[in-house]
């Protein structure tokens, strides 16, 4: 994707409440028309972070800067932003289209006007235009959600921010409103930032991906870089389940681990990388009859196996140690459990990381 | 065999309850109600009902007590208005979830007995009292005592029912959500405009439960009057007080608490249509 210039960006950025930093220095560029997502676990300071965007709260220390300018002391009523929340804090008192035209109705627009474009957005969101004079609490989960994103628009702010909107959703209409907010992205072209606790929910929607932990960004990246390339145990382990084996790198460039007996070949260590983990994700590990089969090979025994779906999760215990394996569904493993098996990997499929 | 009305379960147990209405609650009332057909001074409720209370009624200057009462009931409720609704604001916007157990403590005057509080304020306020005489010991300030004028009477009123308004008034405000405010705020809308959109609206219910309360109370003032006001001037309860009591005329008191009530109780019924709270809460 070709640079985007900067809209939003931010310096050096903290947030002290009482002696904790619950943002702690982050410097971050985003892009023009990016739909990037910040992911991070409860508590890590990504919704803090998403108030001192909004202007909700202001920063201990540091600039926010749009376009250039900084507007850290700009109250959010003033920000040409606007925000969906995690309640989606619809009026209740109003109808949908009163909700829709709420901040066209503080500009002092007139009424048909309004209107015009209210339904105009609810056509874009797939609302069907007879639920203009329709109470909003009388709406279901999934049109309420259009209806906030519908309000935002209507403001018609030069960046979206999300505060996790789809966390309350069931999982299968969080599926498709994650999707359609991915459409919407693409036919409005304005910047979207979203937060959520879900890394899986971010690498579906989003153009870049930064990852928090105890107020710090720690990784920024493509959701393939994110994936792929994590550079910590942290953000490797936040996708979902992965195998991470401590490891201590030998003078001969293998890695040795306490709770495995031969060396693992690796990538070639970083300069100055001693100790870390060895990350392989399950898919890439396989059922193998000889150990050359593969650069890596450890023997256990099959503990338990998990259909998920598509694919199929075996559980292999080395010693103390567990093994994940997936395989997809028409791959399936036909082993017993409680049988002894050999699994193995290739060095390239494997990543090393700092802890 | 066949029963005219057949009687589940749930009907069956609300009998009970039901008879202890009638008898508690029902009976009474409609025992004032019949009163007020009955001969005037007469005690038995066995004679010939007639509407001869009522036209003595229209005939007197009733309606002048009437008037005190409903205008200082409603100078009572809007006073209170103006001073609850800031106070509870505050209390839910500084005290958060605290907010609803602080408002219980401003109940706590509740527990001494109405008209020992007012005794109280008539030592304060008294010619050479507390508050005068110690501006006049301290100060040389000889000033007018405020007692047993309207403006006692309206301080008594407002006194007693301040925790009527404030407590739903509190319920209110803290019934709206902070974050429909940010969103209002963040969708450009200033101050005024968030409180006037969002947060008046949306606290209506407990404004409304709070007007009505105080109102019903409030037109049933007696003490304050008599206390503070030095019986300067008669709300319609003390007319009803000297019916039942002095002139013992026990059929013109019933017509009057029963004109009262009507009163009362179609000013309610209007309001209550006027503001439907099912809407106010998004139900409708």
């Amino acid at each position: 994707m070709a640079a985007r210039p900067t809209i939003l960006s931010l310096k050096s950025v903290r947030k002290i409440f009482g002696t904790l930093a619950a943002v702690d220095s982050i410097d971050l560029d985003i892009g023009e028309g990016e739909f990037f997502t910040i992911v991070g676990p409860s508590g890590s300071g990504k919704t803090t972070l998403l108030r001192m965007l909004a202007g909700m709260e202001q920063p201990t220390s540091g600039d926010i800067l749009l376009r250039g300018e900084r507007i850290n002391d700009l109250p959010a009523n003033r920000r040409p932003t606007c925000m969906v929340f995690q309640s989606l804090a619809l009026f209740p008192h109003r109808t949908v289209g009163e909700n829709i035209e709420f901040s066209l109705k503080i500009r002092g627009e007139a009424r048909d006007k309004r209107k015009a474009r209210a339904l105009e957005l609810m056509d874009l969101l797939r609302l069907p235009q007879a639920y203009y004079g329709k109470n909003v609490m009388k709406c279901s989960g999934g049109e309420r959600q259009r209806v906030a994103l519908a309000r935002a628009l209507a403001y018609d702010p030069q960046i979206l921010f999300f505060d996790e909107p789809l966390s309350a959703i069931d999982y299968k209409l969080r599926k498709t409103l994650e999707k359609e907010l991915k459409d919407i992205h693409r036919e409005t072209k304005k910047t979207f930032v979203y937060i959520t606790h879900s890394l899986e929910e971010a690498m579906v929607m989003s153009d870049r991906i930064g990852v928090m932990r105890e107020g710090k960004l720690v990784q920024v990246g493509s959701p393939h870089e994110i994936y792929s390339a994590p550079t910590t145990r942290f953000v490797s382990e936040f996708i979902g389940d992965v195998n991470v084996i401590p490891v201590d790198v030998a003078g001969d460039g293998l890695l040795k681990s306490v709770s495995l007996k031969d060396a693992l070949k690796g990538p070639v260590p970083p300069k100055g990388f001693t100790s870390g983990h060895l990350v392989i994700r399950p898919e890439f590990l396989r059922f193998i009859g000889k150990a050359s089969e593969a650069d890596n090979s450890v023997s256990g025994r099959l503990y338990n196996e998990y259909a998920l779906g598509s694919r199929i999760q075996y559980q292999v215990r080395v010693g103390e140690r567990v093994f994940i394996v997936e395989k997809l569904r028409q791959q399936m493993f036909t082993g017993k459990l409680d049988d002894e098996v050999r699994i193995g990997w290739d060095a390239k499929d494997s990543i090393l990381v700092t802890d | 065999m066949r029963r005219l009305v057949q009687l589940g379960q749930g009907e069956k147990s609300a009998i009970p309850l039901l008879l202890f209405l009638l008898i508690g609650f029902a009976a009474p009332l409609l025992a004032v109600i019949w009163f007020s057909f009955m001969p005037a001074r007469t005690f038995s409720l066995f004679a010939a009902p007639s509407l001869a209370n009522y036209a003595t009624i229209f005939e007197s200057t009733s309606y002048i007590s009437f008037l005190w009462s409903l205008g200082l009931a409603a100078v009572t409720v809007i006073l209170l208005a103006l001073i609850c609704y800031p106070v509870a604001y505050g209390i839910v916007r500084v005290f958060g979830k605290w907010a609803m157990l602080l408002t219980l403590l401003f109940t706590i005057p509740l527990f001494v007995s109405e008209n020992i509080r007012l005794y109280g304020w008539i030592l304060f306020l008294i010619k050479n009292g507390v508050l005068l005489g110690s501006l006049k010991s301290i100060f040389g300030l000889e000033l007018e005592s405020i007692l047993f004028t309207r403006t006692a009477i309206l301080l008594g009123m407002v006194y007693v029912y301040l925790p009527f308004m404030l407590f739903p008034m509190t319920l209110g405000i803290s019934m709206v959500p902070s974050e429909t405010r940010d969103a209002a705020f963040d969708l450009g809308a200033s101050r005024w405009q968030v409180f006037r959109e969002i947060e008046l609206p949306l606290s209506m219910p407990g404004i409304v439960i709070g007007f009505l309360l105080t109102f019903v109370l409030a037109v049933g003032a007696i003490a304050e009057a008599k206390v503070m006001g030095g019986q300067r001037i008669i709300p319609i309860t003390h007319d009803i007080e000297i019916a039942f009591t002095y002139a013992q005329n026990w059929p013109l008191g019933a017509a009057l608490a029963v004109l009262l009530m009507l009163v009362v109780g179609v000013l309610v019924l209007l309001a209550l249509r006027r503001f439907d709270l099912d809407r106010f809460l998004g139900r409708r």
